[in-house]
């Protein structure tokens, strides 16, 4: 691809902001709007907007692909983790009440968890998505 | 008031874009109308008040699938017009139109028992949702209600969407992913320098 310098200089001025809105969105959701569905497709928004702008090899760079498998199965691993973690302390499964010292405080960190592991297969399985459509073209 | 004059606009706006979906030829433009659409909607979404469809409207609707649209055009597409070829007509349009003039009427007679927009005894406030609404802050200490139905409440049904969403991932890469064997590793520098 030829560079751009105006796509260049934008780029990398709105990667961070993405980014951090990213997270923003992932850890504000019991908040406002927003979750882990949202933040792991704005997140990897970020990483495809780079890969488009500098080129797919380097996006790879950021992101190998052995990284993003072990990322999209450990969201889930994450998830599905909560429940057994809640089944050993002697609850239901998922039921993050008995995670924490009272209910509020088990539900707070049982949504948080969650919503990571949500986060984390959502943006990961986004990148493997892409780059698995985009890797073909250039053969 | 305002509200009626922004849905009257985004609904101008919908409708417009979809017409021009219909009428086009260019794929490239389609793909982008379809962004088009989707942020619209997502516009319509926060207008009534549900800012979490809208965001993933805008990120999934209007971001990712335009993109991967984009990159899947990129794969099949050809440079310059026809862009397709369009199958030999074998049939007059007569019958599609009864079947969509039947079925809008249908759709449309059915919005007449529907109770309207935010109404109070509407069925999806009256079961539930007062439940959620009164319940969702004491048991969760999480604000956003729809946070906690989603997390907490159905926390099974998400862990079911997010297997999904990890089967997908796991599907494209077994159909189109990976090296395939005749392929050869590049080496002309495609990438670009990183110039900063």
């Amino acid at each position: 691809m030829k560079p751009n310098l105006i796509l260049h200089v934008i780029a990398k001025f709105l990667i961070p902001l993405i980014i951090l809105f990213a997270l923003y969105v992932q850890f504000h959701g019991d908040f406002g709007p927003g979750g882990g569905f949202q933040a792991g497709v704005i997140f990897s928004a970020a990483i495809i907007l780079y890969s488009l702008v500098f080129g797919l090899e380097s996006g790879e760079k950021i992101i190998p692909h052995h990284w993003l498998r072990i990322l999209a199965s450990l969201g889930v691993v994450i998830y599905a983790g909560v429940g057994i973690e809640s089944l050993f302390l002697g609850g239901n499964y998922l039921d993050y009440t008995i995670l924490g010292s009272n209910q509020i405080a088990g539900q707070h960190l049982g949504i948080l968890l969650v919503e990571l592991g949500v986060g984390i297969t959502v943006a990961a399985a986004m990148l493997i998505l892409f780059f698995a459509f985009a890797g073909r073209g250039r053969e | 008031m305002f509200d009626v004059v922004v849905d009257i606009v985004l609904l101008t706006f919908l409708a417009t874009t979809s017409f021009a979906i219909m009428r086009m030829t260019n794929l490239f433009a389609i793909i982008m109308l379809f962004g088009i659409f989707s942020l619209l909607s997502a516009g319509l979404f926060v207008v009534m008040d549900a800012p979490d469809v809208a965001f993933t409207e805008a990120a999934v609707g209007a971001g990712i699938s335009t993109v991967l649209m984009l990159t899947t055009l990129a794969l099949v597409k050809r440079s310059k017009e026809p862009y397709y070829d369009e199958a030999p007509k074998t049939h007059t349009a007569w019958l599609p139109l009864i079947v969509v003039i039947v079925t809008g009427s249908a759709l449309i007679y059915g919005t007449w028992d529907i109770p309207n927009f935010g109404s109070a005894d509407a069925p999806s406030q009256t079961h539930v949702a007062r439940f959620y609404l009164e319940n969702s802050l004491p048991d969760t200490g999480v604000p956003n209600t729809v946070t906690a139905v989603l997390a907490s409440y159905r926390g099974f049904d998400t862990l079911g969407e997010v297997t999904v969403i990890f089967t997908a991932a796991v599907a494209v890469m077994l159909l189109i992913g990976g090296k395939r064997p005749k392929s050869v590793p590049k080496t002309e520098g495609e990438e670009a320098k990183d110039e900063a």
